[in-house]
């Protein structure tokens, strides 16, 4: 079932329009930041982009950080809203259920494919970003990355610790290193404020954002990241980001067990995700800040620190599976009594 | 010869019957298939609610091996539900299904191999070819890989669609459409076929072929289920009815029986006046085009009442036995308004 579920995935033309569509996003972005050599001041603008102008190899990750918020959950809800809803909707459900093709199967095949759209997105719109940005930028070093972005180590942090760095200490104490990262969360910032030193823009402290937008640094010293040490903090983004899309994709796979209408289930999903986002900007909201399903979202930038900071990606996969295995249950329990076509 | 209106009204079948459920008192239809042949679909007090409407109510079907059985109704009297409740598409309110011997939605999956069904229009991936949507939909089943091609070119040809191309689904007529649902349905030889309108938008031509092919497929040993609003299709090919209205079996019978004299005569003769004073209450109603509708005082029927008229002058341009057509009982069980136990021809015996 699985196959086939994959099969009518990838001869769909929508399939393959979406994720052209989501590839070429980033490359319209590399031909204007190629063309002008404008870049976004750091700590502006999606994380990367002003250090792939140095190094093209660093393009992958500014065009994940490009599709990450809207586009590539867009994407996610329209194909796992349509999973169930659109065969429903299209009739093609009754005669998959007489084949007979079980119900909990089909659940698990549609889920399955849903995944796999998002691991072939990502892996698309990484691959074609890469050949965009070397193309375009220059293989380049890619040692920039590490600090240009947020910073979370505190001076000497990761060795790699200079310009700037000095003024994240105060508000940011975290030491680096994963072992050592939860524990060392400072009591002098009260959990409710949002986790200190995430270097995720997520962060519901303002003080701190603006603080940390001060402290990225454009100067591009720092410890060199060989090619195979990129592809390894790249395919771990990836990899991140893709999890990441597990409870958009669930949260509308359910919904499209619920509705008739693709439409109204993806609608459903993205309603969803914006409530979210909204409220994990929200102080007031704090005490259910950490459960929201875009809370960690942007903690595949941790990949791209020295050393790999790990807190936040463990809670963000931890998260999502949370809502995989809640709302799968949801799903499966509705589509199991349900009936189709009545 | 039991009155089917009556017996529709009345009678309680007292047969025992495989299925042990709890009566609910009140009408119900006849429910007494050929005895011997097993049945092949049953089903006791069967209902299905959506909130307080009761789109099913209490249906008790008794399909039998070998059967051609039309299942008739207007338009919103339930069939499409009851269909998909025998395939386990949509769960019953209450009451039990067994569907070649299995119990229905548990055991559905044991039964639904044997089945082939379309229900409700066919459906398809509108940007695949009709090839491509019968592999896929052949992959999703049992089938093994080995063989595909074959069983998916099988039943394309079968359907009459042999000669198709890659065209795309969605720029297939209607009747294109509705044979590659019949394909879809055909891809095993299926022990009961459940088809819901299955000539919907065929031309004339395609009707016979597909009814041709039914017949082929029934003698072969599958039991045909036809849901049909179309009275000719079934009286064509059915050897077996079933009318539901309002959710309610009102008819079960085999087609011949429905179809039977009614045991009034139609008398058309010139002489109206005499004829009328003759026979006195014996005429019971007139026909459309002047014909007398007699019923006959003894029991020689058409061959005594001839006897009778000639003998007082009436002449005779015919006189035959009236026989029920499909529709006047349909019209009858289902029409708006029309109660089944008081119908003109139900209340008379």
């Amino acid at each position: 079932m699985i196959v086939v579920e994959l099969r009518k995935l990838f001869r769909r033309p929508r399939t393959w329009v979406t994720i052209g569509l989501l590839c070429l996003l980033p490359a319209i972005v590399a031909a204007f930041l190629a063309s002008t050599r404008i870049a976004p001041p750091p700590g502006q603008g999606a994380a990367f982009l002003s250090a792939v102008l140095q190094s093209g190899s660093l393009y992958p990750a500014a065009a994940l950080a490009l599709v990450l918020p809207i586009f590539l959950p867009v994407a996610v809800a329209v194909v796992a809203g349509d999973a169930v809803a659109g065969e429903s909707g299209a009739g093609t459900l009754r005669y998959l259920l007489v084949r007979p093709v079980r119900r909990t199967a089909l659940l698990g095949a549609k889920l399955v494919s849903v995944i796999v759209f998002v691991v072939v997105t990502v892996a698309a719109v990484a691959g074609s970003s890469y050949v965009v940005g070397v193309a375009l930028f220059g293989a380049g070093d890619p040692v920039a990355v590490v600090n240009a972005i947020p910073q979370i180590s505190g001076p000497g942090g990761g060795g790699s610790g200079d310009a700037g760095s000095s003024g994240s200490a105060g508000s940011s104490g975290t030491a680096n290193g994963p072992a050592a990262a939860a524990p060392a969360a400072p009591g002098a910032s009260p959990p409710a404020s949002g986790t200190p030193g995430t270097g995720s823009t997520t962060t519901s402290d303002p003080t701190e954002a603006r603080d940390r937008a001060q402290d990225s640094v454009s100067s591009l010293s720092g410890a060199p990241l060989s090619p195979g040490d990129l592809a390894l903090r790249l395919l771990g983004a990836m990899g991140y980001i893709t999890i990441s899309m597990l409870g958009v994709g669930a949260i509308a796979l359910f919904l499209s067990t619920v509705t008739a209408s693709s439409l109204g289930a993806t609608l459903g999903a993205l309603a969803a995700l914006i409530t979210s986002q909204v409220l994990v900007t929200l102080d007031a909201a704090a005490s259910v800040t950490p459960y929201l399903p875009t809370r960690y979202w942007l903690a595949w930038i941790d990949f791209f620190r020295d050393p790999i900071f790990l807190r936040d990606i463990r809670a963000g996969v931890l998260v999502q599976l949370a809502y995989v295995v809640v709302l799968m249950a949801a799903a499966w329990a509705n589509f199991t009594t349900k009936d189709v076509g009545a | 010869m039991s009155a089917h209106h009556e017996a529709a009204a009345d009678e309680v079948p007292g047969v025992a019957e495989p299925l042990p459920a709890p009566r609910r008192p009140g009408p119900r239809p006849v429910a007494a298939p050929a005895a011997g042949e097993p049945l092949v679909i049953e089903t006791r007090g069967l209902t299905k609610r959506f909130g307080s409407r009761t789109a099913v109510d209490d249906v008790d079907l008794h399909v039998a091996r070998g059967d051609r059985y039309g299942f008739l109704g207007p338009n919103g009297s339930g069939k499409t539900t009851l269909v998909r409740m025998l395939l386990g598409l949509v769960y019953a309110t209450r009451g039990e299904i067994r569907v070649l011997g299995h119990e229905v939605p548990r055991h559905v999956h044991q039964v639904l191999p044997a089945i082939g069904a379309m229900v409700e229009g066919p459906a398809a991936y509108g940007h695949l070819s009709g090839r491509a949507n019968l592999d896929l939909l052949d992959a999703s089943g049992p089938g093994r890989r080995a063989g595909r091609r074959h069983r998916v070119g099988e039943a394309l040809e079968r359907v009459g669609l042999g000669g198709i191309d890659r065209r795309p689904v969605r720029t297939y007529s209607l009747g294109m459409r509705q044979r590659l649902g019949l394909a879809g349905a055909l891809l095993t030889t299926p022990e009961l076929l459940v088809l819901d309108e299955p000539t919907n938008g065929l031309d004339p031509h395609g009707i016979r072929e597909i009814r041709e092919l039914l017949v082929e497929l029934n003698e072969a040993g599958t039991t045909v289920f036809l849901s049909s609003h179309l009275l000719a299709e079934i009286e064509a090919l059915c050897t077996r009815v079933g009318v539901v209205d309002h959710g309610r079996l009102v008819l079960e019978e085999p087609l011949d029986a429905v179809r039977r004299a009614t045991g009034r005569i139609v008398v058309t003769t010139p002489d109206v006046e005499r004829a009328l004073t003759v026979l006195g209450r014996a005429v019971v109603d007139r026909t459309d085009d002047g014909g007398l509708v007699v019923v006959p005082a003894d029991g020689d029927g058409p061959r005594g009442l001839a006897r009778h008229l000639v003998a007082h002058d009436v002449r005779l341009d015919a006189l035959e036995p009236e026989r029920v057509s499909l529709e006047d009982v349909v019209v009858d069980l289902t029409g708006p308004g029309n109660d089944s136990a008081t119908g003109p021809r139900g209340s008379r015996r």
